[in-house]
């Protein structure tokens, strides 16, 4: 290797530069949406991303895309959803991001037809829309079980047409800024290991989420933290860190699958979770916030079922196998707890018993296709087994809600990178559509920005530091095995940081991850920089503890139990303190500064739709 | 104790290579992926594979399996006679990047030269309609996740580098956007002339590795192929057509392509030709 990690003797570094107005980094639904707005104003864009074009973590996005169109359940209106979103997150969304979104949504999803998707359909032909966890009414636009491909397939091809440059198989490793001002990016090719400097007016961070953190994950291998660390370590702020989202219904078996999703679409076509005695749970976990809205009995859920799935409305109170995420994952978790779980330690989802198994078949393909494959179990016959899995990032990057911009001028970010709209839980269906809109948004106004402002000038020292930063693992003589340390870390986040949280553990988990920052600083990769997959999860594992630090700090901070959140030692929620703060972290040169920042006041005309009935 | 496997991986790149042998662990429902896995976090940290999803949903994991293409990620360990070497090599039809990563660029260039769909306006109301069984057919064509096996298999692809024909994942787009209710425009000139529709010799063999069981040739080219030959040789077949009704659509152009690829992928260059990255 030609660099010894001496600037004094290190050649100026080679690398290619390319100039873009705006610079979107991340391919997957908010990306893409973003490139093509921004794409569509006129300006110059570039698109970034880890891998193929069309492979982001969205793909697998599986339920559908939640929207107020009103088609199936005429009572159906932005209202509903508002408040449904806000009640899932227990109030800690930033009221105005899931305004937003509740009322631009429709507008997303019909886009998406314009451009080629093709949603399953009514008996009139308008777009057929499923229920899921915590959704009032019937709400998800998808296709079958495979929403998130349709949807990142309709972006794609239309975006290839909108004029973007596509940069695919390229990382970024550190964004460039000049104070609180971005000015463009630092990357590398994949596959050359060649460096990118590209120069931007505007960038947007749509990098998706961090399950790869965790042991039981549901995520793809892209899903590092990436943009939230990017964004951290230029400046930005961080926020809501704490509510990680456990999936309730992750594959336990066999080891391979650990982790691989279940859609909540099961629950929404029927499925009913049941422990080891074949009784159903979930009638024994109903907290007070949801008890209205119920129902309390095996029959009348069943009711609301048949009647809410053949496009009636139904007076029945819904079924309580679709209370949000996190009621459902503790749930399980504590009939696992209580010796009443499956053999493989979580509990049953029945769904052969339920529908037909043509219905299963035509309705819910690729988890008959999944569970045939890859765990032996026939869907249409057999129960399966499922148990809680990492899966979604509700913190993030902190934006103003109306731009998606960042403490640092220029710098915006949306998707699953971006925090606010979710606040302590995010529902099922919502973050599919919060891509599109959130996504169109930050190109929108990235797009703005750089046209009113010059271009700013690079600095060859920042990326001279980059660079070293860069190759600093070639040029150590001994270290550690980044695999190795992935390992680790993911056993550390699962059992001290996971679903369960308690102090002692959390601070035993940041002395950990003290530990494992310390090690990945350490990190030797041998060999050259050709496709060097040691070498590119060096850089997962940075991004990772900033992360994981983070999210491990900003738990500590919430003395409380509320959404994805859940403290053994504080089981409460908490109405007074904790209901009125966001948790932010923030790089000093002292290291991470946790803070509490009081919510925004919500004006009388929002507070009033939060308070009606209908 | 837990049982051994032996798995034989191509290691190289455009210049040539040779296959390693590998043993691993295995261990329940393992799949070609995990013990890929396996010997990268253990053995050869260097080792380049394409991932994304581990759940047969993202086409990223393609490669030839004892000489099969298959998604390394739905091929189960237990698939194959214990005692045997499983052997793993690169897609054969697209250039060698690295070990088992190929250069699939030509896929993504292909794909943008297809006119994209154009819908006719929306009804009064604001809604699109279109009822489920007459789109069916082409939602089971957008179950393709691009894993560009039935592209490694296709003869032609294989034998006619150069003749542009956009081969039986590109043929199922073009079919899709020739039976969407919605679109207004005329592709089959192009199909013909453009895509080469007319080489596919109907072999099915893109139809018998595709993943997503998707009906390439029955469903898909076979129908275009007819609609396309139908338009072109039996001017009364086309007369009747457009008596019957149904949209009047626009003939199609080839859209205006930057000439910037979509970057990502250098494959043309050897590797041992581009210097250590500089
Ligand atoms: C199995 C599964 C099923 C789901 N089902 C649903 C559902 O039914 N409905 C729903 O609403 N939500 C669902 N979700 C959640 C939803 O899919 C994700 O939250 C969402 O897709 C995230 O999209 P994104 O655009 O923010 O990021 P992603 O799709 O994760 O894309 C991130 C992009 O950033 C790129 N990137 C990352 N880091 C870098 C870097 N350093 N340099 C360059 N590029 C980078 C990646 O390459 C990628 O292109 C599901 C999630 C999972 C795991
Ligand atoms: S059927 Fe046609 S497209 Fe498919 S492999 Fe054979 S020649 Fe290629
Ligand atoms: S048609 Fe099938 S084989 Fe071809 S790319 Fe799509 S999924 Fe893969
Ligand atoms: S890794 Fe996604 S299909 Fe295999």
């Amino acid at each position: 290797m030609a660099h010894t990690g001496s600037p004094a003797l290190a050649p100026h570094t080679k690398y290619e530069t390319h100039e873009h107005d705006v610079l979107v980094i991340g391919a997957g639904g908010a990306g893409l949406r973003a490139a093509i707005e921004a794409s569509a104003s006129g300006v110059s864009v570039g698109l970034v991303c880890k891998s193929l074009l069309g492979k982001a973590h969205t793909v697998m996005a599986e339920g559908g895309v939640a929207a107020a169109l009103g088609y199936v359940e005429p009572r159906d209106n932005w209202k509903v959803h508002f408040r449904d979103t806000m009640k899932g997150g227990r109030y800690l969304n930033q009221w105005r991001m899931a305004q937003l979104h509740a009322m631009e949504a429709p507008d997303r999803v019909k886009e998406l037809e314009e451009w080629g998707a093709l949603f399953d359909r009514t008996p009139d032909g308008r777009i057929l829309q499923r229920n899921f966890g915590g959704h009032k009414y019937p709400r998800l636009a998808h296709v079958g079980d495979r929403t998130g491909l349709e949807m990142i397939r309709t972006l794609q091809q239309h975006g290839v047409h909108c004029g973007m440059q596509v940069y695919m198989e390229c990382t970024v490793t550190r964004l460039l800024v000049d104070g609180d001002r971005v000015r463009g990016a630092f990357a590398y090719w994949r596959d050359s290991g060649r460096f990118v400097v590209f120069q931007a007016n505007a960038v947007v961070l749509a990098t998706g989420g961090i399950g790869r953190a965790f042991r039981i994950n549901s995520n793809s291998w892209e899903c590092t933290g990436d943009g939230q660390a990017l964004a951290y370590l230029a400046g930005a702020e961080l926020m809501d860190m704490e509510f990680m989202q456990f999936h309730p219904t992750g594959m336990v078996w066999p080891p391979s699958v650990r982790g691989t999703l279940i859609t909540e679409g099961v629950r929404g076509e029927g499925g009913t979770l049941r422990n080891k005695d074949g009784k159903r749970i979930m009638f024994g976990y109903i907290p007070e916030l949801y008890a209205n809205e119920t129902a309390s009995a095996e029959e009348e859920a069943d009711q609301w079922l048949r009647e809410s799935t053949t496009g009636g409305a139904s007076k029945a109170r819904r079924t309580p196998d679709l209370l949000p995420r996190d009621i459902v994952a503790r749930a399980i978790y504590s009939e696992v707890k209580a010796g009443r779980g499956s053999p493989h330690g979580g509990v049953f989802l029945d769904i052969c018993t339920r529908r037909s198994a043509e219905d299963i078949k035509r309705k819910l393909p690729a988890m008959y296709h999944q569970f045939k494959e890859l765990g032996d179990v026939d869907i249409t016959k057999e129960p399966m087994e499922v148990g809680p899995t990492a899966h979604y990032t509700m913190g993030g990057v902190r934006v103003d809600p109306e731009t998606q911009q960042s403490r640092i001028q220029g710098l915006f970010a949306a998707g699953e990178c971006a925090a606010g709209m979710h606040g302590a839980n995010r529902l099922g269906g919502n973050s599919l559509s919060d891509l599109l809109v959130f996504g169109r948004i930050a190109g929108l106004h990235a797009a703005k920005y750089a046209r009113s402002h010059a271009a700013p000038k690079l600095d060859p020292e920042e990326i001279e530091a980059a660079s070293r930063e860069a190759l600093a693992p070639f040029n150590r003589a001994e270290g550690q095995n980044p695999f190795a340390l992935h390992e680790d870390l993911k056993d550390k986040m699962q059992t001290l940081v996971g679903i369960i949280r308690v102090e002692a553990d959390l601070k035993k988990g940041l002395e950990q991850l003290a530990r494992l920052s310390e090690a990945v600083g350490r990190i030797k990769v041998d060999g050259n920089r050709h496709y060097n997959a040691a070498w590119h999860q060096a850089f997962d594992m940075r991004n990772m503890l900033v992360v994981s630090e983070a999210m491990a700090r900003a738990a500590l901070l919430r003395k409380e139990s509320r959404g994805a959140h859940a403290r053994e030692d504080f089981p409460d929620m908490d109405k007074g303190h904790f209901s009125k703060v966001n948790i932010v972290s923030k790089m000093t040169p002292s290291g991470m500064e946790v803070r509490e920042e009081p919510l925004p006041d919500v004006p009388a005309e929002i507070k009033q739709v939060l308070e009606e009935k209908e | 104790m837990s049982a051994k496997a032996t798995l034989k991986v191509f290691r190289g790149d455009a210049e040539g290579g040779k296959f390693q042998s590998y043993e691993v662990e295995t261990y329940p429902g393992m799949v070609v992926l995990d013990a890929v896995h396996e010997i990268q976090a253990k053995q050869e940290p260097t080792l380049a594979v394409r991932w994304n999803c581990k759940a047969g949903r993202c086409g990223s994991c393609s490669a030839e399996v004892n000489g099969k293409p298959r998604l390394m990620c739905m091929t189960r360990m237990s698939h194959f006679e214990e005692g045997q070497p499983v052997s793993v090599a690169p897609m054969r039809s697209f250039p060698v990047i690295k070990d088992l990563v190929t250069d699939v660029s030509f896929n993504f260039e292909m794909a943008k030269k297809i006119p994209p769909f154009s819908p006719r306006p929306r009804e009064a109301d604001g809604t699109h309609r279109m009822q489920q069984q007459d789109i069916d057919r082409i939602q089971e064509f957008r179950k393709c996740i691009e894993c560009f096996l039935c592209q490694d298999v296709c003869h032609v692809i294989r034998d006619h580098k150069k003749s542009n024909f956009a081969g039986p994942r590109f043929l199922i787009h073009l079919a899709t956007l020739d039976m969407h209710p919605l679109d207004t425009l005329d592709r089959r000139e192009l199909a013909k002339d453009e895509f080469k529709i007319g080489l596919c010799n109907i072999t099915k063999c893109c139809t018998e590795v595709c993943p997503e069981s998707i009906h390439i040739t029955d469903n898909g080219i076979i129908p275009l192929k007819e609609r396309v030959v139908d338009d072109y040789f039996d001017p009364v077949k086309w007369l009747m057509r457009k008596v019957a009704g149904g949209p009047e659509k626009k003939k199609a152009k080839l859209p205006v392509i930057s000439d910037e690829p979509l970057r990502g992928t250098f494959a043309a260059t050897p590797l041992a030709k581009r210097g250590e990255g500089e």
